[in-house]
């Protein structure tokens, strides 16, 4: 890895989610690549939900900051292959569980090929989400849709706090 | 290989009139977790439509843009499903006023749904890679809305008296739009030819499979069908496109290139 492409990861380090910031836009997975090409730098972003609105806001904080810096790069948004909740690290997930978010279980399958869309057809007892205040699997679900596109509602039945669930996508 | 556009247009027209639709939910939900869960619904479906119409744009050349697409084409340049441009009520003319009907709402989400979740697992494996990355995240997404319209018309069909009868009563009125899904359109035929898009009449004994089933344990009876079939998808639509796209586009064409 040249130089310049290690500055480009330093500078964007430090950008967060929008919504989420205790986590990195490259530890949740957006940040991508950072690539030389003979035509100049591409920082490679990639989106969460189709019509997640954060993602204007997150493209325009990454070309602010390589603005500031003095890089030049493009900034490229690649949809393939398609964003993860897989690709979060477990750094992150315990970064989401300390700030109050329960961070997403492993999807059954991701990229092409792999879904079987049959699984969908019957709800399947799913793995129990824990509360992230006290740690209690006794909790249950007030809502599949939540204050963004990628959380869905909880609440604990034990210390009764309603809690995000971040959804494995 | 790049995909025919009228095939994209088809696409991120019934994404985008059925996002609109739902939409129309936002504030006047039945509960505030639905309010929440319909406006998420939307967004996913309008962000589909929206890569769907920046690919249509790309290969179009020219002026083209997503927002050119969307608002300032007639109804008659839609090729959207009939199904998805109807109101959230049984059948009236198109200027009728009537409540919202949920179970209207929810019945046009699994038909949809259920459709596209194999529609979409298909096209993952498209000869356009364009066409088939917008697969693979709407696959994610349609998953999802299919899971919350099946487990609600559960819900309501095996629920009240009220409920039951409100949901069967949408069965009925909605069933016979979805044999649009399988007759073929000039854009599907041309799309399945030049093997970007699969044929979706190979897709009608899994999409049965799965209405039946959740038909089933709702305690709903299904429809038999014999009637007109529905022509959305080549532009030939119900009354109801054009009130839609009236609000829909409205501020668009009112401001044409605004920005805020």
């Amino acid at each position: 890895m040249s130089s310049v492409v290690d500055k480009v990861w330093a500078t964007l380090e430090p950008l967060t989610d929008p919504e989420i910031p205790v986590v990195t836009l490259r530890e949740l997975g957006i940040l991508r690549d950072v690539r030389e090409t003979p035509t100049g730098l591409e920082v490679v972003i990639t989106p969460t939900y189709s019509g997640c609105p954060a993602m204007g806001q997150i493209e325009d904080d990454v070309r602010a900051s390589l603005e500031q810096a003095g890089i030049a790069a493009r900034v490229i948004t690649q949809l393939a292959p398609a964003w993860t909740t897989d690709w979060m690290s477990d750094e992150a997930k315990e970064k989401l569980r300390a700030y109050g978010i329960a961070p997403p279980h492993r999807t059954c399958g991701s990229g092409a090929g792999e879904v079987s869309v049959m699984k969908f057809v019957r709800r399947q007892p799913t793995e129990p989400v824990a509360c992230p205040q006290c740690g209690s699997t006794h909790t249950v679900v007030t809502s599949e849709f939540g204050s963004t596109a990628c959380k869905a509602l909880y609440k604990c039945l034990d210390c009764q706090e309603p809690f995000d669930y971040f959804k494995p996508y | 290989m790049s995909t025919p556009i009228d095939y994209l247009l088809h696409l991120a027209d019934n994404a985008v009139v059925l996002g609109q639709r739902n939409a129309e939910w936002c504030g006047h939900g039945p509960i505030l977790e639905e309010d929440m869960a319909l406006a998420n619904v939307s967004l996913d479906l309008i962000g589909q439509a929206r890569l769907l119409y920046q690919r249509a744009a790309e290969l179009m050349g020219g002026d083209a843009t997503e927002d050119k697409l969307a608002y300032f084409r007639g109804p008659h340049e839609f090729r959207n499903y009939t199904l998805l441009e109807l109101p959230h009520h049984g059948p009236l003319v198109g200027y009728a006023a009537a409540d919202r009907d949920y179970a209207t709402t929810i019945v046009r989400n699994f038909l949809y749904s259920a459709l596209m979740v194999h529609v979409w697992d298909g096209l993952q494996q498209s000869a356009d890679p364009s066409l088939a990355a917008i697969a693979a995240k709407s696959l994610k997404e349609t998953s999802y809305h299919l899971h919350h319209a099946r487990d609600w018309l559960v819900r309501m069909g095996d629920g009240t008296e009220e409920s039951h009868a409100r949901a069967q009563a949408a069965v009925n009125h909605l069933m016979p739009y979805t044999e649009e899904f399988w007759t073929t359109s000039p854009a599907e035929g041309a799309a399945v030819a030049a093997k970007v898009a699969i044929d979706v009449w190979a897709l009608r004994p899994a999409w049965d499979a799965l209405v039946n089933d959740a038909l089933a344990e709702a305690t709903l009876t299904r429809p038999n069908f014999h009637g007109y079939i529905t022509e959305g998808k080549i532009g030939l639509h119900s009354e109801h496109l054009s009130y839609l796209l009236g609000e829909m586009q409205g501020l668009a064409r009112a401001h044409p290139g605004a920005t805020w």
